[in-house]
């Protein structure tokens, strides 16, 4: 093997009341791929936030190249050679790509030089970018190309990436892969953190595992199977969602050539579309993120409302109704964003449940709220969806993702809802708790209710979706059965009418 | 260095000790200003706190304490619901110089005939409608032109100043007053008069309104839906939106629960302690009641206190005027501080300090 490039001893950091890393040691080796594994929680951004000289360890250290490492901030770590992409982009929408960089730079080269070095960099990794595009109107995909040619504009010798393909199609996780490999053959380090295994399997030469903190196994995942390599993260034997083949029933749910205007600058419009669902039916949308997803859960939770006619429950028109209307009849959704919108971070567990559980709990009754009862409900949730806090008093931003997460899609399912709506049920969830919130769902469908799943995670779709559609640019593809579809057909799907420049990469 | 350190959930304790320790710090820093002005600090706090409480003339300014937190406390508690969503209602001044002028008018049309139990009962709701018609046209315009409530709300303010003047000169004045400007006196007549409801007290009809006002408005605020969707929409508006909250029907309940209780205010003013309409029957309540909302918490009990609280100062500065020959404007300099230092103060809520280098 060649020689080892960053070396990591003992590393400790605890906070009040949690040791985020215990006595984390292992090695990267110069051009290595290399996967961080983890659950949410396991300690995985601590450790790259003190390898990128965001956090400074209590205990342990560092060395790169056989010197002490200790960086004080990321600058420094910038300067010694390592570069990061954070899984949220930090990038300004009404800019263009190259005046995003720039911002970024210690020290910008005037801005026709930037432009040609940006050019130059993303055909030889086959990144394709126009530097004078407007960051706004880039798909995801792209976003992350401009975070990473900004990386790679410092010529890094390691490059921490953080989730990056959660927000790409398989096209262009392949294109992703490609550029990586090639900037490992030419002897780039990737430290690599996901929560998709089967991509680590493809793409890393080694993979080091961190449970509650502490390194729990070093494995080759070239050799080890996924499913070996998930219960090596959590600790204990995964379950996997089980389908009842449920009879399915009339149908509940319909969209009717619904169309609806951006409701903002960087908005998607909705264009004509149609789908119906039936009792006892998981419909997966998939589609890369900024496709219209936050306006079609919009339109479906009353919060955009639409045209007369255009949305139907159970052949009754519900176009004009409000999110509570919509409750009322039956209609539950649970919006992406977790921090204000699907929950009010500030609020109580408690006030965060009477939020939409208020009208199909009964919580008000002459406009006064029922403290007691809503109190109850919370509590129910959090029994048995497994939300790790004290109590309902504790207010939501308190929790982590994943534990969040886990409530609010717990407080729609316990509404007993004729049709639930949901978009990304997973996000930056962990994985034995994405299997919980995935099984939840599918009891619910298999009690009856009509499920309507936004998600970018395509593994996800396969597992509990009866049929799959993508959005693309607010246009729908007429849905298809799930089962017999292929990784490449959804791929298809997905890419649709998106003009997703597929790169040659020169190996 | 010092690091501001984001609370994972906001602080309980120093909810309740940021208005307090605004307090103290106000009377640290204010005594440096006082002596800068060459009085005796320690004498000139204990004149402007303790003296209208306990001095020797406490049996006069005690009730006088009530009079004047009334009119603020039933203000700031109708700015408390807008100021919690997100909708700020600056011109309160404006809505309570209206009110006045709506239930002075009502009561002035009944002069000399017409019995107590119809007419005052008619100037409050004279003074409430005038109230709510001006707070009326910021939220009209805000929902309707995305105008900020903010300026139009202010500059409404100069504007009703405008029809105060003109009233008290032309429509509303005296015929008997020998030209002079300025209405009839309408504490002393009979039917329209804001009474003591109990003598020597200070409680009239709007301080104890103004009571009511608190216990009403902590109801709604813990037990009723509208209230959760106020403090819903001021913490995460996009949230209220999903909760079934109509944006801009809140706007426009909050801002009319803040007219109507500041024109009510003005009316209670003006039948009372005022008297009447003059030039400048207003003295800035509307202003001072916005400090008294954001010292209270915006919650109502807290409101209540920072009232009283406020009134003291008021009152204290009128004495340390007269017996220190303070200038009024370090009075109002000294209010002014009590806000600000409780903006400051307020940090702590949710970020604790820490000391040394960020890690």
């Amino acid at each position: 093997m060649s020689d080892i490039l960053l070396s990591l001893n003992g590393l400790t950091k605890a906070y009040p009341g949690v040791v985020a890393n215990s006595d984390v040691s292992f090695e990267i080796h110069e051009g290595e791929i290399h996967a961080l594994l983890g659950e949410n929680g396991a300690g995985k951004s601590t450790l790259v936030k003190t390898i990128y000289g965001l956090v400074k360890p209590d205990k342990g250290e560092m060395t790169l190249r056989g010197q002490p490492y200790q960086p004080g901030e990321p600058r420094q770590a910038r300067a010694s050679g390592i570069a990061m992409v954070f899984q949220h982009f930090s990038l300004f929408d009404a800019l263009n790509v190259a005046e995003n960089i720039a911002l970024g730079m210690e020290n910008p080269p005037p801005m026709g030089e930037l432009e040609d070095r940006i050019r130059e960099v993303s055909e030889e990794y086959g990144l394709p970018l126009d530097p004078r595009r407007i960051v706004g109107d880039l798909s995801a995909g792209e976003r992350q190309r401009v975070e990473i040619i900004r990386c790679l504009l410092q010529n890094p010798s390691l490059l921490i990436m953080d989730e990056p393909t959660s927000v790409l199609t398989p096209q262009e996780v392949n294109i992703l892969f490609e550029t990586l490999r090639k900037l490992s053959s030419e002897g780039t380090a990737i430290l690599y953190i996901s929560h998709k295994l089967e991509e680590i399997r493809a793409l890393c030469q080694a993979a080091t595992v961190l449970r509650l903190g502490k390194v729990v196994s070093k494995c080759d995942p070239r050799t080890t199977s996924a499913r070996e390599m998930a219960e090596i993260m959590v600790g204990a034997s995964l379950h996997v969602p089980t389908r009842a083949a449920t009879p399915k029933g009339d149908v509940v749910l319909e969209l009717k050539g619904l169309s609806a205007p951006a409701p903002h600058r960087f908005g998607t419009a909705l264009q004509n579309i149609h789908i119906s669902v039936k009792a006892g039916e998981v419909l997966g949308i998939g589609g890369v993120a900024g496709n219209g997803q936050d306006e079609l859960l919009a339109a479906l939770s009353g919060e955009m409302k639409s045209a007369h006619g255009m949305v139907r429950l159970g052949g009754e028109d519900i176009s004009l109704m409000g999110p509570n209307e919509r409750r009322s009849v039956g209609v539950c959704a649970a919006p992406e964003e977790r921090n204000g919108h699907a929950a009010a971070p500030d609020m109580s567990l408690t006030e965060n449940a009477l939020l939409t559980g208020a009208v199909r709990k009964g919580l008000v009754s002459r406009g006064l709220l029922d403290w007691p009862a809503t109190r109850t409900f919370a509590e129910e949730i959090i029994k048995a969806f497994d939300v790790r806090t004290p109590g309902p008093g504790n207010a939501a931003r308190s929790l982590s993702g994943g534990n969040l997460q886990k409530f609010v899609i717990g407080r729609e399912i316990m509404q007993k809802p004729k049709v639930l709506v949901i978009n990304q049920p997973t996000w930056g969830v962990d994985a034995s708790a994405a299997a919980s919130i995935r099984q939840a769902i599918l009891d619910l469908a298999a009690e009856g209710a009509a499920v309507v799943c936004i998600s970018q995670d395509l593994d996800e779709l396969r597992e509990i979706s009866d049929r799959f559609a993508a959005l693309n640019d607010g246009r729908l593809t007429a849905p298809r059965d799930m089962q017999g579809l292929t990784i490449d057909e959804i791929g298809l799907m997905l890419g649709g009418a998106h003009d997703m420049e597929v790169a040659h990469v020169d190996a | 260095m010092l690091t501001l350190e984001k609370r994972p959930q906001p602080s309980k304790n120093w909810t309740y000790a940021a208005p307090l320790l605004a307090v103290v710090i106000t009377m640290i820093v204010g005594g440096f200003v006082f002596a800068a002005l060459g009085k005796d600090p320690l004498v000139a706090i204990r004149t402007i706190f303790y003296d209208p409480l306990f001095g020797e003339f406490a049996s006069y300014s005690r009730p006088q304490l009530l009079l004047k937190a009334g009119p603020l406390i039933l203000i700031a508690i109708g700015l408390s619901f807008g100021f919690r969503a997100g909708i700020w209602n600056i011109g309160a001044e404006g809505q309570y110089i209206i009110g006045a002028l709506a239930g002075a008018a009502v009561g002035l049309a009944y002069f000399p005939d017409g019995s107590r139990i119809v007419v005052f009962p008619l100037m409050i709701l004279a003074g409430v409608a005038g109230g709510m018609i001006w707070a009326w046209i910021p939220a009209f315009l805000r929902n309707r032109f995305k105008t900020n409530e903010i300026l139009v709300s202010l500059m409404l303010v100069y504007v009703a100043e405008s029809i105060q003047a003109s009233m008290a000169l032309n429509l509303l004045r005296n015929p008997d007053g020998h030209g002079f400007p300025g209405s009839r006196n309408l504490s002393q007549i009979p039917a329209s008069a804001n009474l003591e409801i109990f003598a020597n007290t200070g409680i009239h009809w709007g301080v104890f309104t103004a009571l009511v006002a608190v216990v009403v408005s902590y109801g709604v605020l813990m037990r009723h839906r509208f209230g959760f969707d106020v403090r819903l929409a001021g913490q995460s508006p996009r949230a209220a939106i999903f909760a079934g909250v109509n944006p801009k029907r809140l706007v426009m309940t909050c801002m009319l629960i803040s007219g109507a209780l500041a024109g009510a205010a003005g009316m209670f003013e003006v039948s009372g302690p005022a008297g009447r309409v003059s030039i400048d029957f207003n003295v800035g309540y509307g202003f001072t009641a916005i400090i008294v909302a954001f010292l209270g918490r915006l919650h109502p009990v807290g409101i209540l206190f920072a009232g009283i609280l406020m009134a003291l100062t008021y009152i204290g500065g009128e004495l340390a005027q007269l017996s220190l020959s303070l200038p009024g404007a370090a009075i109002q300099l000294f209010q002014g501080m009590l806000l600000f230092f409780l903006l400051a103060v307020d940090v702590m809520t949710n970020f604790r300090i820490r000391f040394g280098s960020k890690e």
